[in-house]
Parts: C-alpha cells; sequence; structure tokens
C-alpha cells in the first residue's frame, strides 16, 4: 500500500531523473571538473590527463594569460580589447534596431504586420553558418554592400581583410592623431602587453562587418521581447498624454520607454552577456585575422586548445571567460533585483504617506 | 482596426486638424522606414537564392543583379559529386536522433522535477539551475576532454549523446506540468496506474503544446549547432552540414572563391529550417520568451 502513497515515490522519481543525471553528469559536470584540473596542469594532450606524469603546476597558466608579459597574454588582451568594441557597438545597435522594429510592426494600422514581423525574426532561427556565408559574398571587395555604396559615389573598404582600427581611422579623419606616425606617448606606453594606441584601436573594419552581421542577426529575437512588453502597454496613459497634446515623439519618450524599462533592461542584460561568447562567426568567416582583429575570447581558446595543441593554456582561458560572464550575470541578477526592491520600497513608503495624509486629514475635518 | 486607434484623437476638436496631418505624415514615416528594413532583410536572402543559380564570374561581376544570367545549376551539380550529401544525411540523422531522446529525457526529468515527491529533489533542481547557467561556449574544450576521454572521440554517440538533454527542456517542462492540475493523475492513481503509466498515458499527451515546443527548439538547436560537432570529431565524413559548410570558406570540396556553391550549401541547409519555421511559428515566438522569462 506504501507505493501507492501519493506524497512518496523515490524510486519513480529517481528514475525518470536519470537519464538527465547521467548524460549532463557526464557530459556537463564531469567536463567541468576535468577542465578544472586540465587548466592548472602541466597535460600535453597525450594519454589520460591522469596518469602520473601530468603534474599540478598551480595557476601557472593563468598567470601566463595575466600576470606574465609575453604572446599569450598579448593574444588574450587582444582578444579582450576587441570583444570589449565589439560589445559596446553591437549591443546598443541591437537594442535600439530591435525597438526601432517593434514598434514599427506593432503599429496598429499596418498591413501585413505577420509578414514583416516573420521576415525580420527569420534571421534569427537560421544557421550561423548559413547566414555567415551570406555575409562573406555580400562583404567581399566587389561584393553586393560596396556596389551599394558605389552607387552614392562611396568606395567601400575590403571588409573582411581589413585591420585598420577603427578609431584610428576616425581619429585620422578628424585631426586627432595621425595612423602612421600614431603620438609617441600612446604608442610608447604599455599596459598589460598592449601599446596605449593598441588600446584605443576601436574595432577593425573585419571585425565591424561581423558586429553589422550579428546586430541584424539577433535583433530579431529581441523584437519579440520587445512586442510583448509593447502589447501590455495601458493604453489609456497613452491616451491621456495624447488628449494633453504630447506629440508621437515625446509620447513615446515620456510613456513607452519607461514602460519597456525592464525589457531594455533584459535585453541589454541578455546581449552582453550573449556577445561575450561571439565564436561561430570568428570561425566561419575569419579564423582570427586579418591581423588576430577579429579574435574573441572563445575562439583564442579554441584555437589554444586544438590549433597549437596547448589543452591547458585553452582550458584556462574558457574558465577566465566563465568568470567574466558569471560576473555579468550575476550582476545582471543584482541590477534587476534591485530595482524590484526599490520599487517595492518606493510603493511602500508612497503608501504609509498617503495614510498619514488621510489620518491628518480627517482630525482636522473632525476639529473643525 | 485604425478607425478605434484614431477616433479619441478626433474627437479632442482643438488639435483634430494637426492630429489627423501627424497621423498622415506618421504613417508615411512608418511605411518608408518598414520598406527600408524589409530590404535590409529580405534582399540578403534573395541575394543568397539568385546567386545559387548564377555562374561564378556572373556573381563575382553582378552581386546584385537579381537575374541569374546565364542560369545555371552547376553549384546544384558539383554539390551532389561532393561529401554534401554525407553531410546532409549525418545533420538529418544527428538531428532525428538528439531531438527524440531530448523531448522524451526533458519531459521525463520535468514531469519528475515537478510532480514526484522524492529525496533529494530540490538539491536536482538547484543543481540544474546552476548548470543552466555555464554558458556553452566555455565548455567547448571540456566536452572535447571527457568525449576523448571516454573514446567516443570520432563517433556517432559522441556527435548525439553530448546534446540528448538541455537543462532548459527540462525546466520547460517542470513548468508546464506544474500548470496541470492534479486531479487528473489522482483519478488515473485511483483507477491503480503507477507513475509510469500516469505519465505515458495520461501526463503526456496533455503536454501536447509543450512537447512540440520542446521538439521545434530541439530540432533547431541541433541543426544549427556548430561548436559541439567541431570538437567531437575531425574526420569529414561524420561532419554535419554546419561543420561541413564552415570547412568551405577555407577552400573545402575545391570551393575557394566559388560563391554560387557556398550560396547553393548555405540555401539548401536552410530550407529545413524554412519549412519548419513557416508551419510552426507560433512555438518558435513561445521560446523565444520562455528565454526571456528564464533570464
Amino acid at each position: 500500500m506504501s507505493s501507492r502513497d501519493p506524497q512518496r515515490q523515490p524510486v519513480a522519481g529517481w528514475l525518470f531523473i536519470t537519464p538527465m543525471l547521467v548524460i549532463l553528469g557526464l557530459f556537463l559536470a564531469a567536463p567541468i571538473v576535468m577542465a578544472l584540473w586540465v587548466s592548472v596542469s602541466d597535460w600535453t594532450g597525450r594519454g589520460s590527463p591522469f596518469i602520473s606524469e601530468v603534474n599540478f603546476v598551480g595557476l601557472r597558466n593563468y598567470q601566463d594569460l595575466l600576470a606574465q608579459d609575453g604572446l599569450s597574454r598579448q593574444d588574450f588582451m587582444t582578444s579582450m580589447r576587441n570583444t570589449f568594441y565589439y560589445v559596446l557597438g553591437v549591443v546598443p545597435a541591437q537594442t535600439v534596431l530591435a525597438l526601432t522594429l517593434a514598434v514599427i510592426v506593432n503599429q496598429k494600422f499596418l498591413r501585413g504586420r505577420t509578414f514583416f514581423r516573420t521576415a525580420f525574426y527569420f534571421p534569427s532561427v537560421v544557421s550561423s553558418v548559413a547566414i555567415s556565408l551570406v555575409f562573406l559574398f555580400l562583404f567581399t571587395g566587389t561584393g553586393a554592400v560596396n556596389q551599394f555604396l558605389g552607387l552614392f559615389g562611396i568606395s567601400g573598404p575590403n571588409w573582411f581583410a581589413d585591420s585598420r582600427g577603427v578609431l584610428h581611422v576616425l581619429g585620422d579623419a578628424v585631426g586627432v592623431w595621425d595612423v602612421s606616425a600614431p603620438p609617441a606617448f600612446l604608442s610608447g606606453t604599455d599596459v598589460l602587453s598592449l601599446s596605449l594606441w593598441e588600446w584605443l584601436s576601436g574595432p577593425s573594419v573585419a571585425l565591424s562587418a561581423i558586429m553589422l552581421q550579428v546586430i541584424w542577426t539577433t535583433a530579431g529575437t529581441f523584437m519579440l521581447m520587445f512586442l510583448a512588453a509593447l502589447q501590455d502597454l495601458p493604453t489609456e496613459v497613452d491616451e491621456a498624454a495624447m488628449v494633453d497634446g504630447a506629440n508621437t515623439w515625446q509620447r513615446f519618450m515620456n510613456v513607452t520607454v519607461p514602460h519597456l524599462r525592464p525589457t531594455i533592461l533584459l535585453v541589454v542584460t541578455l546581449g552582453i552577456i550573449g556577445t561575450w561568447q561571439v565564436f561561430d562567426q570568428v570561425y566561419v568567416m575569419t579564423d582570427g585575422g586579418p591581423s588576430k582583429t577579429t579574435l574573441t575570447p572563445a575562439y583564442l581558446s579554441f584555437q589554444t586548445a586544438f590549433t597549437n595543441l596547448d589543452l591547458p593554456s585553452g582550458a584556462a582561458i574558457a574558465f577566465l571567460l566563465f568568470l567574466l560572464i558569471f560576473a555579468l550575470t550575476q550582476l545582471q541578477r543584482f541590477v534587476l533585483r534591485d530595482r524590484d526592491e526599490a520599487r517595492q520600497r518606493r510603493a511602500e513608503r508612497r503608501q504609509r504617506r498617503e495614510q498619514r495624509t488621510t489620518r491628518t486629514r480627517s482630525t482636522t475635518e473632525v476639529s473643525a | 482596426m485604425s478607425t478605434t486607434t484614431e477616433e479619441p484623437r478626433a474627437r479632442t476638436e482643438s488639435t483634430s486638424a494637426v492630429g489627423e496631418r501627424d497621423t498622415s505624415v506618421k504613417k508615411m514615416l512608418v511605411y518608408a522606414a518598414l520598406a527600408a528594413f524589409a530590404i535590409i532583410y529580405i534582399y540578403p536572402f534573395v541575394i543568397q537564392l539568385v546567386t545559387a543559380f548564377k555562374t561564378n564570374s556572373d556573381a563575382v561581376e553582378n552581386p546584385l543583379s537579381l537575374v541569374p544570367d546565364p542560369f545555371s545549376l552547376d553549384a546544384w551539380n558539383r554539390l551532389l559529386e561532393t561529401q554534401f550529401p554525407l553531410w546532409f544525411t549525418n545533420s538529418v540523422v544527428v538531428t532525428l536522433f538528439v531531438t527524440a531522446m531530448r523531448v522524451l529525457f526533458c519531459s521525463m526529468a520535468g514531469y519528475a522535477l515537478a510532480r514526484l515527491k522524492f529525496f533529494g529533489r530540490d538539491t536536482v533542481f538547484t543543481v540544474l539551475l546552476a548548470l543552466m547557467a555555464v554558458p556553452g561556449i566555455v565548455l567547448l574544450i571540456p566536452k572535447f576532454l571527457v568525449i576523448n576521454y571516454l573514446g567516443i572521440y570520432n563517433s556517432y554517440p559522441a556527435l548525439i549523446l553530448p546534446l540528448a538533454v538541455d537543462a532548459a527542456g527540462v525546466f520547460i517542462m517542470k513548468q508546464f506540468f506544474e500548470q496541470i492540475p492534479p486531479s487528473i493523475e489522482e483519478a488515473a492513481r485511483i483507477d491503480g496506474a503507477g507513475p509510469f503509466r500516469t505519465f505515458w498515458s495520461v501526463v503526456l499527451p496533455m503536454a501536447r503544446p509543450a512537447l512540440i515546443t520542446l521538439t521545434i527548439l530541439s530540432f533547431q538547436g541541433s541543426w544549427n549547432e556548430l561548436g559541439h560537432f567541431i570538437i567531437a570529431t575531425n574526420d569529414s565524413s561524420l561532419y554535419t552540414l554546419t561543420r561541413g559548410l564552415a570547412s568551405l570558406t577555407s577552400g573545402g570540396l575545391g570551393s575557394g572563391n566559388q560563391y554560387p556553391i557556398t550560396m547553393m550549401a548555405g540555401l539548401l541547409m536552410t530550407i529545413p529550417t524554412a519549412i519548419v519555421f513557416v508551419f510552426f511559428q507560433r512555438y518558435f515566438t513561445q521560446g523565444a520568451n520562455t528565454g526571456a522569462e528564464k533570464g
């Protein structure tokens, strides 16, 4: 009879989760533990990493990446610089584009809204490899993009072969510096194995092309999130603002955007976490080149492990990237929680204040 | 539809004239923006489609033109002579297995975590949530280490098994099963059905929408997966489409800069996704929004 007890199904419960436990244990938990060991060992990749010839080397692999001047740190810092500019460019642009697309597709008078929503979302469900192949073709020197720019008299760069930093080029154009002879204090001062001049390069032209592609691809997913939030927008507030004579732009900035703030925050943080992991596009299109300007931590980790056959360093890079993304996730949780709590505290304060004023009012009324 | 939104504006008589002009200007702006974005979003796919049927010299000289001149099936014929059909078959096999296993295992685990009471359930769920937060890309090397250690590198199990359970899928199913009223299971239990029978014959048939969502997400995820297939094999006869096509850019299949071949290959890889997308778009949207709630 006890096995029929609805409160207790220990055997069935564990049997149901066994496949999940085995697979996630083998291919998610065990790998993390194993890689953690490899990242603090001197394993050469031959045989098992658990034999006695493999030694514990402490944090040496991490030191080479962070504290030791050399090629490892130079490459790692280059990948960090590239990805920093990449995130800085992609996240705001994809958020604004996603919001713009959502607002357009949300217009009630529009015919064929479903069709356009589908068209904007479609790239998000297509393989990144297929899209990368198309963009490689679009962005070749004589490709569609440059031919289109040519219609306006602009001669476009040779996108994926161009390693010039965008900030270098812009600074040169407005006269801040001369690219052929960068200021000595910038090119002469080294910080973490890169000169200040290299830190200030901005994304290269090649990386910018990848950024354009990623913005174009991912905006659709975030558009759906914004659309869901826009459909919850209370129409009364918008109409009240309209009656008050606010124009479309004012209503958008003062009614819609504040309402969307939680979604914007979510999209931005999801965007930051996602963009730090960029890998597929680099693997398919550039291999980290030209001149390592599209190198990213994820790709560098892969390249170090499988091209240079230095698995311990590759694993160490992966863990550093993991720590970074983990910190960003915690930051996201903190920001989101903080906001909710702050709102709750404000609401409670307001309530107390209102109670107080009604109480004083009622007492004055009584005394009057 | 448009009348209902404009009515309150028309009623405020002092601003009505301004309001109407405002609306028509606004409409034109919206349509202009829409047209621009539609071109930006649709044109690349059109170029891909058209270029797949061009000759290479035509593709290079007239990348913007929408008419293949001459029309050529050269890319198609050359792809058929290569390993491309094999890669396509591999993708189909891997996707079918991964999807079937994911749907079964994730719904089993989701059901247990939602409904069955057993010692350690909360701990398992907490660990699952923690594992879900680990970004997939940092797991590439770790997964390679284990696959290599287990001696399954360069085999179908290496392609399939690591993808057979997805923590996010378990999460989706758990959320769904929590919404089903428990009275139905109780009725089954009173009729003498054990947990397995209740799950298989009573609960699972009710979970159809969640199962379809999970199927679609699993199909899309495994069909488009690249990273895992890079570290699971280096044998080109075990390549899936993503891995095989990624090698095209470095001159695989002697493609070099043979753009019609890469466009045709990408097109053929996209067609199954497009078909599924057109028929099950609703479920894609649901999946995207589940991701939002989870994050």
